[in-house]
């Protein structure tokens, strides 16, 4: 899933200088602890630490801090979107998707419109 | 839209036909088609199977089965990579695409959205293992065509 939504992103002509990609919130959260990121994308159902848990970590991360996040996931039912969004998340895209609905949800975001 | 308490699970096999038809047409731009008795394959051919457990008020295993070169060339579509180039996404592809199949599944049926819960995906490679299930009634099936190669897709339910 992780090199689709690459693939959607640059179909959507998102610049992407660079893509680190974490299996899973711990991984992503290691990962965060080195590097800069200008958006996260993440599912809710993972291994080891889910995409809700994950959120609810961030706040403790400094390079973390302001970054959006996107979940994007087959879990679409409105209580979960709340649940998403209550915990941080800027955006919600639920699988299966198209590269469109790729771009309506991240572009706003990445420009500080969501 | 179908409830998971009405007993009648028989009703939720065009719901998966749909949800799987949805999910090729979305990520993998192609159509599924339906196999007419005389294309039906034995099912030993299908030789990756990837598996997604369900919890809630719906456990069971949704499985999609299918022939290791129909796995490749839907890793292929959904990667835009050359049929050629696919190595090990192969695994991962098929897995997504049962986990998109199992939630746009759930997504379908009242109360099962928020009430039901997906494990991550599991994929098992050969055709010669015997799966024993918890399930307690008949599983649902469906089988379809992925570019004139059979797709099964099925549903064990436990109560």
């Amino acid at each position: 899933m992780r090199k689709i939504v690459e693939r959607s992103l640059a179909q959507a002509g998102i610049d992407l200088a660079q893509v680190l990609q974490a299996g899973n919130g711990a991984e992503a959260l290691a990962m965060l602890q080195d590097n800069q990121v200008d958006l996260i994308l993440c599912d809710i159902n993972m291994p080891v630490m889910d995409g809700l848990e994950f959120i609810k970590q961030l706040p403790g991360v400094d390079n973390a801090k302001g970054v959006p996040v996107v979940m994007i996931t087959t879990e679409g039912s409105e209580a979960h979107v709340v649940q998403a969004l209550s915990c941080g998340a800027r955006g919600y895209i639920r699988k299966p998707f198209t590269p469109e609905q790729v771009k309506e949800h991240v572009i706003p975001v990445l420009a500080g419109k969501s | 839209m179908k409830s998971a308490s009405d007993g009648h699970h028989e009703n939720w096999i065009p719901l998966m036909e749909m949800s799987a038809r949805e999910v090729f047409e979305l990520m993998l731009s192609c159509s599924l088609s339906v196999p007419a008795s005389s294309e039906e394959k034995a099912l030993d051919a299908l030789d990756v199977t990837a598996m997604v457990g369900l919890a809630g008020q719906l456990c069971g295993v949704l499985s999609v089965r299918c022939e290791g070169k129909a796995a490749a060339l839907m890793a292929s579509k959904m990667l835009g990579v050359p049929l050629d180039k696919v190595g090990s996404e192969v695994a991962d592809a098929l897995g997504e695409i049962a986990n998109m199949v199992a939630g746009n599944f759930k997504n379908k049926i009242a109360g099962l959205a928020e009430g039901c819960l997906l494990s991550p995906p599991t994929v098992v490679t050969g055709s010669d293992y015997d799966l024993y299930s918890m399930a307690d009634s008949p599983g649902l099936e469906v089988k379809l065509l992925f570019e004139n190669m059979p797709i099964v897709i099925s549903l064990q339910i436990h109560s």
